[in-house]
This record gives structure tokens, C-alpha cells and sequence, in this order.
């Protein structure tokens, strides 16, 4: 039986999946001044009548992370910066104790300044031995070469509670995303850490020996116990169990968009060759730009109880005039009308039309529909169904803009073979998924907009729950191996060792995917799909040497441990 | 970070592209510029925007170029990309898309002549000149300043340019006495049409720093302000660093960097530079930075010594000698384009062009028709020693009627013991061929 738990903003989500079949799930309002005893309350109601012994993984999404950046509840940190020549960044976004030491490492990971001893020393006299602090260590091109971050890490030891080494959280190359993220990870890594002591403990206490994993912004899973060395991994995990939720509810795996509507919001996501989206860099929090990989997600303001407006009075001929005159959100001003709100909504539309008869409405709530509706219609000398239709024309058109403004960015990625450009691969969905409480009625309209398929599940309620229930490790992993330095690196895993002069692509390629498998195996007992993502093999022509410059990405697959009966 | 400009960067590395795989033109030549801005996080700076090529079309080329026997034999796709990278950062430009822009793009362009049997210099296609005239067919008439900054001379460029007094040309490099191609001395000033126009600046070896932006300051800044472009265009070579291993200058990133803030082009476009360790990765992030108006105090190669690289007295002299000369020559280059000139009515030089990466060797005349109206109808007579008899016939852009019908008619007479007979006319934006 799998667990998955999603703790949202405002609700947490809970289901319990054996055999493929939903057998429970719950929901609960979060408590934000205790989100560990919203989680162990939400665990324990699901839980309370099942067999523990049954539970063979629980998957939780939390906010812990996420929550304790935005409001700034976060540990002290230092950070020791080794920037070299070139851009002078001050990071201004980070508010800390930042230091610039001496030493440089080139593009290529060759060693051109070392470490200055007495500068080291220096910084060391003047900290405490044993303080509370926490340190980050980031040295440019630590992915190539992590002998000064190691190095660094290991001299201040004593001094620090918690040391993150930029070179650990990602292999890709961005020197001031790393700086953050490194930073970010030691600032959240106290508030974590508490957080996973106590589910253990809450666990043992109850006798579950289930493993515990989190979700991570990418989609896939990590051990608690690796969450705990990398807490950074786990912010902004919501929108990557909405994308798996809806992933799960339906079967196929076309090129699609995703769209989950909600009250206040709908988030965009897009499924490519039965994969998502991946932002090109990483996900960015508050004023951070990291390098943690994320689910490409655009969050735009237009839900069910998005406030109606007219922008101008008065008819017009043109129909595309006419419907450019209602304005659909972005601003939320609380409930729809008919449900005791104070302005009319999207989902007063829906009243109007009729679309809205499951919630047995009283005559009293369909006339304050009917009051505020007519007001707008009147203003475009519209009746008030002719309103309330263009109205949700509207909101798909919206959509449909936005969806066709992220596809142009997704298909000018940048491209770095003449393969590529001659290919000149567009993504263009074949179907829209949609989910949320608008999604039934809002299917026809989105079909109008976008002339494609538009498919919605029965169910939808719980898919967060879901997506994080059948979320599965994951895990990327990028090699270099410069055979004229003789030197293999996998900043991920920590590996940086001596290779022969005559390493070859296909070497490289089985190492990095044993090494994969065997992280595999440690992250879960189901066998899970490996892949090579990206791979290169430079000739390397410096004066009378010549070699190779292997580059490899590999990673887990994204996916679902199972499918679900829907 | 906010960049100032707004700045448009094509970066197309040609990663499954080489000449061969040993050759200085080889995949791995902007590996190491693209480690070095993927490090610095260019992408994230708000106001830098990467964007891909659109490879070149047949017409792009054939405003520019006349391959022979076509287009499709002469260019490869990885060309017509590299070409078409060059035409985006023209169009970001001119669309109003940015401010500014640099094509990190490869192969390079500027050794390409006008006529084309192969590659030379490591050269197909003049990929700013097919930039630049897809520009100039689309928004229309453009005084363009072409600066070209390679360490070779950009005998491609001239040969395009050399007879148009709307696109002036100054191309500083290492002298050609000392190095690859062996042209671009300070006599060569242009056409009938356009004499003066055409400015070379020949350099000694191991001038440094100090004796490029003496030149800067001293030749090629008052140039532009006499001359006022509508637009300045950079030719971007990086082969004039200290570490470039088929050069003998002693330039630095810094050094590249202040003469972009200086020289302030709307456009760069990258040519050569092979030093693709030592150099290129700072020289490309000095000029980026220097593009988009941010700071770039902090770019310095690891090795950097300002000690060493600092420039002998007798360079400074000899440098200062060369700037007098060719600025003296640029005030009196109207008398000059008397005495070069006369009063011919038909100006012919002759030319042998060798396409050193191919083996081939080209033996042209070119003739231009001398005329008070406009530029003049020009052509080319040329053969190679793989067996083509050409004539190309050019209709320039400003071209009077009298010389667009003498055009069409040569070309209609012509082809008697040719090969291939060709005629661009630049007025009607048509290629013709038989």
C-alpha cells in the first residue's frame, strides 16, 4: 500500500493506494502555525483503520522548506564565496555574512590559484568553535573541480553546525544559482532536520517501518534521510504533485498541456514525449534562482471565483472587440456571489447558464447571480446568458493566450547543433488534461479555444494526493571526463577520480549508468529506468596533446510507480 | 544584475560541426566560452536573451555571394546556419527585439569574397555581409561602418565592400607581411566608386593593449564621427590575444572589452580567434558584458600579466606612424581617388585568390564601370584551376537605369566559352543565372 500526503496552502491531502484502487483518502485544513501536527493528523486519519504492517512507502509533499524561506524562518548562515576573475556579483538577494577568499579554478577544473592559508586562518580566529551557524561553500567551477570546497568544508568543520558544498546540490554549470542554492539548503537545513526527527520518531512510535520519502520540485522522491543532508531539494514540491496527480488520471502519454484550475489560479504545465517540462535552469524562490530542477509551471490569476469586470461600456459590432471587454481575474475578492461573495465571479457565469445544478441551489443564491451578472451584461447591452457565455470564452481565451506565449518560450530553448536548428523541433500539444473544480465546464470552452481534444477525470479532488502517492525517486547525474587531465567528475555523487588517457564515450557511458543503477538500488526496492539524457565527446587539439572531453547526463526517469483504476 | 542594452545574444557553438577533427575550425572551439558564461549565469542577467539561429535561405546568400556553380554545391547546411545566425542578430536589432546583439556564432565569414569555389581562411560564407544585406533589402537604405577587429585582414569583407561608399570598411590587423591572407595594406582604399572608403590598419606584431586602443582613439573613433553610420558593425575576430596560437599580437580580454564600450557597435559578429582555452571564453564574456553596458572590471584571463604584456616603446612609435599615414590619407582621400583613378571610365584590377583550406586557386579581373550617376554596373571575369569560366555581373544598389540595362544586357550577351554566367541586381533584389 502506497501513502502519499500533499500539503498544500491551504489544505492537506491525503490517499492511500493498494492494488491500484484509491482504499482511503482525506483532506484537512493546514494549520500554518504547526505544519508537523498537520501532517501527523492527516497520516494518522488516514492510516487510523488500515493495516500498517501493509504500508510499504508513505511519499509526503510539504511546504517545510518552501514555508520556512518565504517567512523567513531560516538558521544563520556564512558563506564563503571563491568567485576568481569575472563578473563581480554581491548577491544582494542574500542576506548573510558573505566572504570572497582567494584561489581560482578555469572552466576546465585546472587548479590556477590555491587556497591562501592565512587568509583561511584568518577568517578561522574570528569565528567560535562549536557556534550554531551553519556555512555554505561555493567556488567557481566546483563542477569541474571540487578540491577547494572539499577543502574548505573540511578546515571549518568544527566550526559549524551544517556545511553545504555548492558542488554537491547540482552538476550544471551557474556559479551564482549555485551560490544560492548552497545557501538556501543551509538556511532551511535546521527547520528540516527537526521536521524529519519528529515524523521518525511519530512513525516509530507507531511501529510503521515504511520508508519515508519527499517530493521534489522535478517530481520524483527522496529518501527522508537525503532530504535531510539536502533540504533545498524539496521546495516547491505542490505544483510537481499537481503535475503528477494529473499524470495519473489519465492514461495516455500524448504531447499535452495540463491545467489545473483552481478557486483563485490556474497552473500550466506540459507533458512532451511522455515527460514534463522541465525549467531550463531551475526553480526560483522569493528572489533566489537556484539550480533546483523543477517542473516547468506557470501559475496564472484565473479560477472559479475570479472577479468578473467590464473595461468598457457600451456594444460593438466586432465580436473579438466585444469579448475583449470582460475581464476575467487576475485579482480574487473573495467567494463567487452566489456563495455570499461580494462581486461577481466566474463561477456566477456558470450559475447563469445553468452549469451549476450538483449544488442544489437555493432561488435567493441564483438571483444574487442573476443581480450581479446583469449589471456587466448591461454595461455590452448583453442579456445575461449571452454574457456569462462570452465571459467563460473569455477565461479559455486567457488560457489559450498564455499556454501559446509559454509554448514560443519552451520552443526557442536554445539549440547547439546544426542538427537541432535543421530539425527544428516545435512542440505542439494534441490534448489538454484538465483538472480542478471549474473543469467540466470549462472543458467546452477550452475545446472552442484551443481546437483540440480536451479530456477531464471523474475524480479529481485528491490528484496532488495521488500524483505524490505514485511519485518515484529520482535522481540526475552529469559526468565529465577530460582524458588530457586525466580526471572523471560527478559532482552529484561526489566522485572525482583519475581516468587513463584513453577513456571513451562508451566507458563513460557504463560507468555513469552503473553508478546510477547502483543509487537506484539504494533509493528503492522497485527496479527503476535509468537513461542517458545527453551525451558529448569533444577532440581536445592543445598544442601537441590531444584528448577528449566527455560529457554525460544520465538521470532516473520521471514517472509513476503505478497506474490507478480511475 | 540588469543589463543597460538590451542585448541579443546568438550563441551557436556548432557542436556537431568541424572542417576536421584536428582543425583550428573544430567542435569543441566555444565549448569553453560556453562553460564559462553558463558559470557566470549570463542567461540570468534580466536584459540578455539567448536566441537560436534561422538558417539563411539561397536569396540571402546569393545578395552577397556568387558560388559557383550554386549555392547548394558551395554551402553546407552547418554554413547557411551559421549565416542565418548572423541574419537573426542583424534582425533582433532592427526589429527592435534589442538593443544590441552579438552572433557567437560558427564557421566564420570574413575572408569570403564575393566570388565563392570553396573555403578559405576557413571561410565559405561572409556571414555579416549576408547579415547585413539581408537587412538592407528588407529596411532599405543603411550607411553601415563595418569594423573589422580580427587579427587577419578582412580581405572578404573588402572585396564585398570595395566599391560601396555606403558601407565603410576599416579592418585593423596583424600586417601582411607577417601573416595569413597577406593583403590589407594602407594603399588599398577602395573602388572608383568608393575611394577612401575602405581603411586598413596595418598592425606590427606584439602590439598590445596600448597601441589597439591608441588606434581606436586616434583613427577609428574620429573616422565615425566624420563618417556617421547608421549603424556600426563589429567584426568580432579574437585571434589579436596574447595566447592565440596562430598570431603574434598581444591583446588582452580587458583590452577587447573597453575597446566594445569604446567602439559601442549595435552588432558584433564573431570571426576568428583560436586560442579557445585561453582566450576566447574571457574575450566573449569582456564583450558581452561591454555590449550590454555592466561591468566587466572583473574579466581577466588567469594568467593575465600586465607586466609582460606591456608594449615595447619602438611598437608605440611605429604604431603612432601607421595612425598618421592612414589618417592623413583619409582627409585627402578625394585628391588621392584622383591620382589613383584618372579619368578612366572603366577601372580593372586584377586578382589571385587562393582558397587555402580547399587547394584551389582563382584567377579574376574585376571591372568597374566608372559612372557620375551611381556606384557603376561591375563585373567579374574568372576561372578557376578546377575548370570554371565565370562572369558575374553586379547591378549595385544604388545602381542609375543606364547601368541596370547595360547589366542585363551584358548578361544576356554573355556565356560564350562560360561555365556560368551570373548577374545580381541588388535594385530589384533578383539572381540570375545560366
Amino acid at each position: 500500500m502506497l501513502i502519499g500526503i500533499d500539503m498544500g496552502g491551504t489544505h492537506i491531502d491525503g490517499v492511500a493506494i493498494s492494488k491500484n484502487k484509491i482504499v482511503k483518502s482525506v483532506k484537512h485544513v493546514v494549520d500554518h502555525t504547526d505544519l508537523y501536527q498537520t501532517i501527523l493528523h492527516a497520516l494518522n486519519d488516514l492510516i487510523s483503520d488500515l493495516d500498517q504492517k501493509d504500508i510499504s512507502r508513505i511519499n509526503l509533499s510539504t511546504t517545510i522548506s518552501t514555508n520556512s524561506i518565504v517567512e523567513q524562518k531560516i538558521s544563520e548562515v556564512d558563506l564563503i564565496l571563491q568567485k576568481g576573475p569575472g563578473i563581480n556579483y554581491e548577491f544582494p538577494e542574500i542576506d548573510s555574512n558573505l566572504k570572497y577568499i582567494d584561489g581560482y579554478v578555469d572552466h576546465r577544473g585546472k587548479m590556477v590559484k590555491d587556497l591562501n592559508k592565512n587568509e583561511l586562518e584568518e577568517i578561522k580566529s574570528k569565528l567560535k568553535s562549536g557556534a550554531n551557524k551553519n556555512l555554505a561553500v561555493v567556488t567557481k567551477f566546483s563542477t569541474r573541480n571540487p578540491e577547494h570546497e572539499q577543502a574548505l568544508a573540511e578546515y571549518f568543520a568544527d566550526n559549524y553546525y551544517q556545511i553545504t558544498q555548492g558542488h554537491t546540490l547540482s552538476g550544471r554549470l551557474n556559479f551564482p544559482r549555485r551560490v544560492n542554492t548552497a545557501y538556501l539548503n543551509s538556511a532551511v537545513y535546521n527547520t528540516f532536520q527537526k521536521f524529519a526527527l519528529n515524523i521518525e520518531k511519530a512513525l516509530a512510535e507507531k511501529e510503521i517501518t515504511a520508508p519515508i520519502y519527499i517530493l521534489k520540485a522535478d517530481g520524483g522522491t527522496m529518501h527522508l534521510k537525503d532530504a535531510v543532508e539536502t533540504p533545498v531539494e524539496t521546495i516547491l514540491s505542490g505544483p510537481a504533485a499537481s503535475f503528477m496527480g494529473i499524470s495519473a488520471l489519465f492514461d495516455n502519454q500524448a504531447d499535452s498541456v495540463l491545467l489545473d484550475i483552481g478557486g483563485t489560479t490556474t497552473d500550466i504545465f506540459f507533458l512532451v514525449d511522455g515527460l514534463p517540462v522541465f525549467e531550463p535552469a531551475g526553480i526560483s524562490i522569493d528572489q533566489h534562482k537556484t539550480l533546483v530542477r523543477a517542473i516547468y509551471s506557470v501559475s496564472i490569476g484565473l479560477g472559479g471565483d475570479s472577479k468578473l469586470s467590464v473595461s468598457e461600456s457600451g456594444s460593438t459590432d466586432d465580436p473579438a472587440d466585444l469579448i475583449r471587454k470582460i475581464n476575467v481575474g487576475p485579482e480574487r475578492e473573495g467567494a463567487p456571489l452566489v456563495f455570499g461573495g461580494p462581486e461577481p465571479t466566474l463561477t456566477d457565469a456558470m450559475v447563469i447558464l445553468g452549469q451549476l445544478e450538483q449544488y442544489s441551489l437555493t432561488e435567493e443564491q441564483i438571483e444574487k447571480s442573476e443581480i450581479g451578472i446583469g449589471q456587466l451584461a448591461e454595461k455590452l447591452k448583453l442579456s445575461k446568458a449571452e454574457f456569462s457565455e462570452l465571459a467563460l470564452n473569455r477565461a479559455a481565451q486567457i488560457i489559450k493566450e498564455k499556454v501559446d506565449q509559454l509554448l514560443e518560450i519552451i520552443n526557442s530553448q536554445p539549440v547547439y547543433t546544426v542538427r537541432e536548428v535543421l530539425a527544428d523541433r516545435q512542440i505542439k500539444p494534441i490534448e489538454i488534461k484538465v483538472i480542478g473544480g471549474p473543469a467540466e465546464v470549462f472543458s467546452s470552452y477550452l475545446e472552442q479555444a484551443f481546437d483540440i481534444e480536451v479530456k477531464y477525470p471523474n475524480r479529481y479532488e485528491i490528484a496532488n494526493a495521488i500524483g505524490a502517492a505514485l511519485a518515484q525517486p529520482t535522481l540526475e547525474l552529469n559526468l565529465l571526463a577530460d582524458t588530457q587531465r586525466k580526471i572523471l567528475i560527478i559532482p552529484e555523487l561526489n566522485i572525482y577520480q583519475k581516468i587513463g588517457s584513453r577513456y571513451s564515450l562508451s566507458e563513460g557511458r557504463t560507468f555513469i549508468l552503473d553508478q546510477l543503477n547502483q543509487a537506484a538500488k539504494q533509493l528503492s526496492e522497485s527496479e527503476l529506468e535509468t537513461e542517458i539524457v545527453e551525451e558529448s565527446s569533444f577532440n581536445m587539439v592543445d598544442g601537441f596533446k590531444s584528448g577528449k572531453n566527455i560529457r554525460i547526463k544520465a538521470q532516473i526517469k520521471p514517472g509513476l510507480s503505478t497506474e490507478i483504476e480511475h | 544584475m540588469q543589463a543597460k542594452n538590451k542585448l541579443g545574444l546568438v550563441f551557436f557553438p556548432a557542436f556537431d560541426w568541424a572542417i576536421s577533427p584536428s582543425h583550428p575550425e573544430r567542435e569543441e572551439r566555444l565549448l569553453y566560452t560556453q562553460d564559462q558564461i553558463f558559470e557566470e549565469g549570463i542567461q540570468d542577467i534580466a536584459g540578455i536573451e539567448m536566441y537560436n539561429p534561422v538558417p539563411a535561405t539561397e536569396k540571402d546568400v546569393q545578395r552577397v555571394h556568387f558560388a559557383v556553380p550554386d549555392v547548394r554545391t558551395r554551402f553546407s547546411e552547418s554554413h547557411m546556419v551559421s549565416m542565418g545566425g548572423a541574419i537573426e542578430a542583424f534582425d533582433l536589432v532592427f526589429s527592435g527585439r534589442a538593443d544590441k546583439s552579438f552572433a557567437l556564432v560558427r564557421p566564420p565569414g570574413h575572408h569570403a569574397h564575393r566570388v565563392v569555389y570553396g573555403d578559405r581562411g576557413f571561410c565559405v560564407g561572409n556571414i555579416e555581409a549576408v547579415g547585413l544585406e539581408a537587412m538592407r533589402a528588407k529596411y532599405g537604405d543603411l550607411r553601415v561602418a563595418v569594423i573589422d577587429t580580427d587579427c587577419h585582414h578582412g580581405d572578404g569583407t573588402e572585396d564585398i565592400y570595395w566599391n560601396d561608399p555606403d558601407t565603410l570598411l576599416i579592418s585593423f590587423h596583424q600586417d601582411g607581411r607577417t601573416l595569413y591572407p597577406g593583403t590589407g595594406y594602407i594603399g588599398d582604399a577602395g573602388g572608383p566608386g568608393a575611394y577612401g572608403y575602405n581603411v586598413n590598419i596595418p598592425l606590427p606584431p606584439r602590439t598590445g593593449e596600448e597601441g589597439y586602443l591608441y588606434v581606436l582613439e586616434n583613427v577609428i573613433m574620429p573616422i565615425l564621427d566624420e563618417y556617421k553610420p547608421d549603424l556600426i558593425v563589429n567584426s568580432a575576430g579574437q585571434d589579436n590575444h596574447y595566447s592565440d596560437p596562430i598570431t603574434n599580437m598581444n591583446f588582452t580580454a580587458q583590452g577587447y572589452a573597453i575597446l566594445n564600450e569604446r567602439l559601442n557597435p549595435d552588432i558584433a559578429v564573431l570571426e576568428g580567434g583560436y586560442s579557445i582555452e585561453s582566450a576566447l571564453p574571457y574575450i566573449n564574456m569582456g564583450i558581452i558584458l561591454a555590449m550590454a553596458g555592466l561591468d566587466y572590471s572583473g574579466i581577466r584571463e588567469p594568467d593575465y600579466d600586465p607586466v609582460r604584456l606591456k608594449q615595447e616603446s619602438s611598437i608605440t612609435e611605429y604604431v603612432k606612424e601607421v595612425c598618421d599615414t592612414v589618417n592623413d590619407r583619409w582627409h585627402r582621400r578625394a585628391e588621392l581617388a584622383r591620382d589613383e583613378y584618372g579619368d578612366q571610365k572603366l577601372v580593372s584590377r586584377k586578382k589571385n585568390i587562393f582558397y587555402d583550406t580547399d587547394g584551389i586557386m582563382e584567377n579574376q579581373t574585376q571591372n568597374f564601370k566608372v559612372c557620375k550617376e551611381c556606384s557603376g554596373l561591375n563585373y567579374i571575369d574568372s576561372n578557376s584551376d578546377r575548370g570554371s569560366r565565370i562572369k558575374a555581373i553586379t547591378i549595385p544598389r544604388d545602381a542609375c537605369s543606364v547601368c541596370q540595362k547595360e547589366g542585363y544586357d551584358m548578361y544576356e550577351q554573355a556565356g560564350r566559352g562560360l561555365t556560368n554566367v551570373y548577374l545580381q541586381d541588388r535594385i530589384n533584389d533578383q539572381y540570375h543565372a545560366k
